[in-house]
């Protein structure tokens, strides 16, 4: 219990040092930084958990900060009224998503939604919907100030909304993976036949995660809108939805903490390598996808995790093998097709 | 009906090379049932090798063979560096790998050659400088459609008359088997592998001339080829190649009189999406079957 509440004292701190440490300029990273984090905590429960690889959440992402930069720009909504908004409109468009993509596994799901990604921009950019969406243009949205006069600059305050609208969605994906559903979740991946045949409800659960997953993903786009004050459809190209991807390998694929860690390796490290080439994010993300994928397929929380377990004496808590190495090819010549 | 002809036959010869990406795509699909999310990339760097080598100075025929067997040395290379030890690990580790591929190719042809939006010569173009057949095609387009079917043709014979087309056709079918009468069935996937980046590189180079050269030139392609290879049956080289070229035909009709050329890419998702769910097997595919 108290090292519970110390834990918790613990973080709060390391979240807020920023506020007072940081420059406004640097605090706005840390603002798109959780709303990576977020994206990836969305893919984290449709890939990681349930084992439906997304190669497309990049287009929900997209959805949800369009959602918000509409409702904003055209009707005059507050910023943090778009937010139900965004999460409502990216559910239902996830679950209808998820819907077709039931019949989809492994690498053909992972197509089908990078052909979403891929598709995503000339959407957006489509004449017929230019009235809503501004077309090439897109929508320049109008800064969100601090509530109540509150002595903040407005990046200060933005900061501090997007953790406290990421919070109960980590809490959320925590509670989530642990329980029950958590438990179904794992067994659809690992032997969804045998799932069934416990009674799992494979459809509506896939389906359901799906929406789940897209409407945290979209969220996050929201918080993205309002951080950059802008939206157009090459904010949102097929590099997003592998970025989010490379994020969530390189974070951990079921764990929350991976998802952080994930988007600050996203957010931060082109920014350093930037120095070095134009060229050197995109090689340094694939290096270290590839990389964690043969020397730590738990990711860097997972890693972590290893690392620190005989110094807090954590339970393992029987954490299962991510990545690699969970399913082998049937011996008896029978052909998996994923 | 003079401007459906025309879209016809230009969907025809772009359909030509989306067939050869998705024959490539097959060939890998086939040997280890992965969906290679490099091809596109891959032959984008194929061709900057290229475009390189006829700017060193090379005639373009010997540039251009010289690409092909690069391409080749490195998907076999890749092959067994990188996917060989993935072969048995769950869909996202290979798909993992394949984006990382992706995306090491994509900053390379970047960081080597610029991002700048370059010219590629056509071997054509020198012969006839105004269009074809009444004017519907151009030199390009008609000597392009000649290599790629000349392609595809050697394909096919090379896989239903020599020996070694027989052993990885072989590989691909039943590994296990293949391996008792001693085929080496590791050696015949880094072949496809090898095969398929060869391909790859040829349609890189015939459409470069038309699209021009920049290091996301085969984004789209890809997809289309993608849509393709679906349409056709993802294990049939042959459906493939007609899907290809089928995949050619509806884009640039339908780009022309039904959704607009914005929009086009949104047609591939559709096919993809309609393909897999409506007859997962495509048009000529075997149905799958999985013994639990």
């Amino acid at each position: 219990m108290i090292a519970g509440r110390a834990a918790l004292l613990a973080g709060t701190t390391v979240l807020l040092a920023p506020l007072f440490l940081f420059t406004d300029y640097h605090l706005f990273e840390l603002t798109l930084a959780i709303a990576t984090a977020l994206a990836i905590l969305g893919l984290n429960l449709v890939t990681g958990h349930t084992g439906q690889i997304s190669l497309g959440h990049g287009a929900f992402y997209a959805i949800g900060a369009y959602v918000t930069a509409i409702l904003m720009a055209d009707y005059d909504v507050p910023y943090w009224a778009t937010l139900p908004a965004s999460a409502v409109v990216c559910a239902v468009v996830g679950f209808a998503i998820g819907l077709p993509a039931l019949r989809l596994r492994g690498h053909y799901l992972a197509l089908t939604t990078f052909a979403l990604a891929v598709a995503m921009p000339q959407i957006l950019k489509y004449r017929g919907l230019e009235g809503l969406t501004g077309g090439v243009q897109g929508i320049v949205l109008a800064k969100a100030g601090p509530p109540f006069g509150l002595a903040l600059t407005p990046d200060r305050w933005l900061y501090l909304f997007a953790l406290a609208v990421a919070a109960p969605l980590f809490l959320l994906v925590y509670n989530l993976a642990r329980g029950r559903i958590g438990l179904a979740m794992a067994a659809i991946r690992d032997h969804p036949l045998a799932a069934e045949a416990m009674g799992i409800d494979l459809a509506r659960l896939k389906t359901g995660t799906f929406a789940i997953s897209a409407l945290i993903t979209g969220i996050a786009g929201s918080l993205g809108a309002i951080a950059v004050q802008f939206v157009a459809p090459d904010s949102f190209p097929p590099l997003l939805s592998i970025f989010l991807f490379v994020g969530l390998i390189v974070g951990g694929i079921r764990s929350e903490a991976g998802a952080v860690i994930g988007a600050l390796f996203v957010q931060f490290v082109p920014d350093l390598a930037d120095q070095v080439s134009k060229a050197a994010p995109g090689a340094l993300y694939g290096l270290a996808l590839i990389a964690v994928l043969y020397l730590m397929p738990q990711g860097a929380a997972g890693a972590l995790r290893r690392a620190l377990a005989p110094l807090l004496h954590l339970r393992s808590g029987g954490a299962p093998a991510a990545g690699t190495g969970g399913r082998r090819a049937n011996p008896g010549g029978t052909r998996h097709v994923e | 009906m003079a401007g459906v002809l025309h879209q016809l036959v230009a969907g025809l010869a772009t359909g030509g090379i989306y067939a050869s990406v998705a024959l490539a795509l097959v060939t890998i699909y086939r040997a280890t049932h992965h969906v290679n999310f490099a091809q596109g990339e891959m032959a984008t760097f194929s061709t900057y090798v290229a475009l390189t080598l006829i700017e060193a100075g090379l005639p373009y025929w010997i540039a251009f063979a010289l690409t092909v067997i690069a391409s080749f040395v490195t998907g076999v290379v890749i092959e067994r560096l990188l996917l060989r030890p993935m072969a048995r690990a769950p869909a996202l580790s290979s798909v993992g790998v394949l984006i990382g591929l992706l995306l090491i190719f994509n900053s390379l042809s970047g960081w080597l050659f610029g991002y700048a939006i370059k010219t590629f010569p056509s071997p054509f173009e020198a012969t006839t400088a105004k269009g074809l057949l009444g004017g519907y095609v151009s030199a390009h387009e008609l000597g392009a459609t000649a290599v790629t079917l000349a392609m595809l043709l050697g394909v096919f014979l090379f896989f239903r008359h020599t020996k070694l087309g027989l052993a990885m056709r072989a590989a691909a079918y039943n590994p296990a088997s293949s391996r008792l009468v001693g085929i080496r069935v590791g050696r015949m996937l880094a072949f496809g592998w090898g095969l398929a980046a060869a391909i790859g590189a040829v349609a890189g180079m015939l459409i470069a001339p038309v699209v021009f050269l920049d290091p996301t030139m085969m984004g789209g392609i890809l997809l289309y080829a993608f849509a393709g290879a679906l349409l056709g049956g993802i294990d049939n080289p042959l459906g493939a190649v007609l899907g290809g070229f089928a995949v050619g035909v509806i884009e640039n009709l339908g780009g022309a009189y039904v959704v607009g050329t914005e929009l086009k890419l949104t047609l591939a998702l559709l096919i993809i999406v309609g393909v897999l769910l409506v007859r997962p097997a495509g048009l000529f595919g075997r149905a799958l079957v999985t013994r639990v």
